[in-house]
């Protein structure tokens, strides 16, 4: 398995590889200068040209790449052009946002949709699976933006239980840290627990028509039992998949929540710099989210050992 | 009925929770929470040209002139100024007790380094500065401008709000290159700039400067008079959807929004908890950008053709709504309610349209069906709406118009090209501007004539008119000039003014003192 897992991570540089190169050129060949957006709409071409030239940004293609790569491998991000900040800081200051609003809906997703999942398949065909399903369908169709300012109307505005915007850092204390997370993570939730509940339900379904559920049902174990410790472990393959798969959901979804509820995470940092076209931040966060992205794929992969004995690398 | 020791330990413990909006929403007497237009990308205000940024300025620096809401000039660095005779030495003294954040006093020097760099980035400055022999400080009090010819208008320069506002910095800073950003924040405001606190994107914090030296005589006015500083911290909170900032004024959570959207009023009105207001009656001025360089638009008679269809009421409904209270028209080339405003050439906005003249009018003008590439930001508020109305109002004058939908920033970079539309180059766009950029002729950078800006509109007439009325010693001279400068610019149309809107501030009811002008925090007190 330790050998299995180096390997992996191995791999990965190929990857990352690629993806840097792809991410430098395409926004090397993407329209937007960021030196006209800080000269900004009144500016003549002579201060974009010395602006572009203070910014390095006139050298070739090529200079450009090698001397990013060469930062790149010496742990270097860059630095943004907007801010002059180190690229590195700039995430490292935005990213316990981000991964608090994802670990809050991964685990509100995870006890809410997998017992949903499993409940529809037990009363599969009864007003309460269809019920659920309605339930998923809705949260698969509303938009995140959407579902966000109902919420911010209703439980902040209305209610006033909740505050409506901001985030308050895990070291101020736990209690405001959650509340702040709350709203947001309900709404980017909620198209995740759509689809888990469904993948759940329907992997659940073809294991309850196995012989061996039969068999249990036969020596009298209890429904939960069956349920939830015979069922579940043998569907939760696909679940875990999807699981993995659905991190891309929470990471798009997550630029729009920040959005929504002026959360300063990752995801706002990203429409920022993209708005802007500050080129070294864009790198660095789309590295930052491939390397992010390869090793939950490389957790998901991990986890299947341990819920299915017969899976070994 | 008994209470179980499990189920009060559960109370007790969400007590807290159920407590904190309410500590998120208590107001402050000490900090003011406030949530700027956009985010503070760039903290040099000579650099950027984004008005957040110019807004920063005003919390940490100073300048040698303020203005009043009426647009009047007075010294606010200054103890006074003396002009000789011949007007064309002009010697300004630093008032007294004037520091620097760092600690260090404010020196003649560097004032001086920081109009020079000032003007390297500014058109007003350039124009100052072309017209000076010798800026020098012969003593630390003194800044000392030597000048070819009399400039009367060197304390509307000195004083002026709108971008670029001229900053004053401690001169290792200020000799720093224009084109490049400083991101050392040091000035003689009355704020300092708390740096450490800065989170890029989210927040920006300004604490109370103890040693500011406020002017004492005259009224607290815009940039002019005393600057008295109630709160001990400034909080500015970035946040990118200005619905949610809203709802955060509504909870509390904030104390002041600077942008307040129109279509948001009538909600903030109704909670009795806030004002919305105009601070600027100067509100913003909007364009319609043409490039003269190419097909149809290098065409001066194709250009004034289309004035007969432009209806700047529709562009303003487009933006800001029905009310009257939120947009005014018909404009011209100056702000209106502005010194230089006037009425030459404003009949042709006047009365209804008529698309079948303007039709005729443009085929006689030699128009043939050549396309017109309309750029149009998506992600502009304001120049989205316009840009939809730009696009119906060419079409139903028979125009070919391409809709060129794209982002902002790609916006900016394509209308630097000067190429023909086959080549990547575009022939409209739209754009909108504080109403203090459209004040005067050295102001308003579209109306120069040197090619100086997108649009590429070059006029000889129009660059010795500007002299005229940089040169006029009183203000009856100087609006005739400006009248002039009108009348010229309806017959070679640089843009077409497209009307103007005004935008409201939206602040809770437990703040008081914020002043008319733009986004200012001295005098801004807990109500």
């Amino acid at each position: 398995m330790v050998s299995y897992i180096f390997r992996r991570i191995l791999a990965t540089m190929p990857v990352m590889a690629i993806v840097a190169l792809f991410v430098f050129s395409l926004l090397y060949i993407a329209p937007g200068d960021p030196a006209a957006v800080i000269a900004g709409d009144q500016a003549s071409p002579a201060d974009v040209e010395r602006i572009r030239q203070a910014l390095g940004l006139n050298r070739p293609f090529l200079v450009q790449f090698g001397s990013w790569v060469w930062r790149i491998l010496h742990g270097d991000l860059g630095t943004s052009i907007f801010t002059n900040l180190p690229v590195g800081s700039l995430i490292a200051q935005r990213i316990e946002p981000t991964l608090s609003l994802m670990v809050i809906t991964l685990v509100l997703t995870l006890l809410i949709a997998v017992p949903l999942g499993v409940v529809a398949a037990w009363k599969a065909g009864t007003w309460l699976d269809r019920t659920i399903m309605a339930f998923a369908v809705f949260g698969f169709s509303l938009p995140v933006f959407v579902v966000g300012y109902v919420l911010a109307y209703v439980f902040a505005l209305h209610l006033e239980w909740l505050p409506v915007q901001g985030y308050t850092p895990l070291a101020e204390g736990f209690w405001p840290w959650l509340v702040n997370l709350i709203l947001p993570a309900v709404a980017l939730g909620c198209v995740y627990i759509a689809l888990i509940a469904r993948i759940t339900r329907a992997a659940m379904l073809e294991v309850l028509q196995q012989d061996y559920i039969r068999t249990a049902r036969a020596k009298g174990l209890g429904q939960n039992s069956i349920l939830f410790v015979h069922a579940l472990k043998n569907a939760a393959v696909p679940i875990v998949t999807v699981i993995g798969i659905g991190i891309a959901l929470l990471i798009g979804g997550a630029v729009v929540t920040e959005s929504v509820f002026a959360i300063p995470g990752l995801g706002r940092l990203t429409i920022d710099a993209i708005l802007r076209r500050d080129y070294p931040v864009i790198q660095g966060i789309v590295l930052l989210f491939s390397f992010l992205y390869v090793l939950v794929n490389l957790m998901v992969d991990v986890t299947y050992t341990l819920v299915d004995p017969r899976i070994r690398y | 009925m008994l209470v179980s020791r499990r189920s009060l330990l559960r109370a007790a413990a969400a007590a807290p929770a159920l407590a904190l909006p309410g500590v998120l929403r208590a107001q402050s007497q000490t900090t003011l929470r406030f949530v700027p237009v956009i985010d503070l990308a760039f903290v040099d205000p000579i650099y950027a040209t984004a008005q957040v940024t110019r807004n920063h300025g005003f919390m940490v620096y100073d300048t040698l002139y303020g203005i009043n809401s009426a647009l009047e000039v007075s010294p606010q660095m200054l103890s006074g100024h003396v002009v000789s005779n011949d007007q064309r030495q002009w010697d300004l003294t630093l008032r007294d007790g004037l520091f620097w954040h760092d600690g260090e006093r404010v020196l003649a020097r560097d004032c001086v380094a920081s109009i020079r760099r000032w003007a390297a980035r500014d058109g007003f400055g350039a124009e100052l500065i072309a017209a000076t022999d010798e800026l020098s400080a012969p003593d630390d009090r003194t800044v000392r401008f030597r000048l070819k010819r009399p400039f009367p208008l060197l304390p509307q320069a000195l004083g002026k709000a709108a971008v670029h506002a001229p900053f004053m910095m401690p001169e290792r800073l200020a000799s720093l290159d224009p084109f490049k950003p400083i991101t050392e924040v040091v000035g003689s405001g009355p704020f300092r700039f708390v740096a450490n606190e800065r989170a890029q994107g989210v927040q920006n914090v300004y604490a109370r400067f103890e040693r500011y030296q406020s002017r004492q005589e005259g009224k607290s006015d815009w940039t002019a008079g005393p600057k008295i500083v109630h709160y001990d911290r400034v909080i500015w909170t970035t946040m990118p959807d200005a619905g949610t900032a809203a709802a955060a004024l509504q909870t509390g959570e904030q104390d002041w929004q600077e942008t307040a959207p129109h279509d948001l009023l009538p909600v903030l009105n109704a909670t009795g908890d806030i004002t919305t207001r105009v601070l600027d009656p100067r509100g913003y001025t909007c364009m319609l950008r043409v490039n003269h360089l190419q097909p149809p638009f290098d065409n001066p008679a194709i250009r004034r053709a289309l004035l007969g269809a432009i209806n700047q009421a529709d562009f303003m409904t487009a933006v800001a709504g029905s009310d009257p209270a939120y947009q005014f028209s018909p404009i011209g080339f100056f702000a209106p309610g502005t010194p230089m405003a006037n009425d030459v050439g404003l009949d042709v906005f006047r009365g209804p349209r008529d698309m079948a003249k303007v039709r005729a009018d443009l085929k006689a003008a030699g128009y043939n069906g050549e396309k017109v590439v309309l750029l149009v930001p998506t992600n502009s508020a304001a120049q989205k709406p316009l840009g939809n109305v730009a696009a119906d109002m060419l079409r139903k004058a028979g125009m070919n118009v391409e809709f060129t939908a794209l982002d902002f920033a790609v916006v900016l970079q394509r209308q630097q090209k000067k190429d023909p539309i086959g080549q990547g180059g575009w022939n409209a766009a739209v754009g909108n501007w504080q109403g203090i950029d459209w004040l005067n002729p050295a102001a308003n950078t579209n109306l120069r004539g040197e090619a100086n800006a997108a649009g590429w509109y070059t006029s000889e007439r129009m660059a010795a008119l500007r002299s005229q009325w940089l040169a006029a010693p009183t203000l009856a001279e100087q609006q005739r000039a400006c009248r002039d400068v009108q009348a010229l610019a309806f017959q070679e149309i640089p843009y077409f003014p497209i009307g103007q809107y005004k935008q409201p501030t939206a602040y809770r009811k437990s703040i008081t003192g914020i002043l008319d002008g733009t986004a200012v925090f001295w005098n801004v007190r807990p109500a």
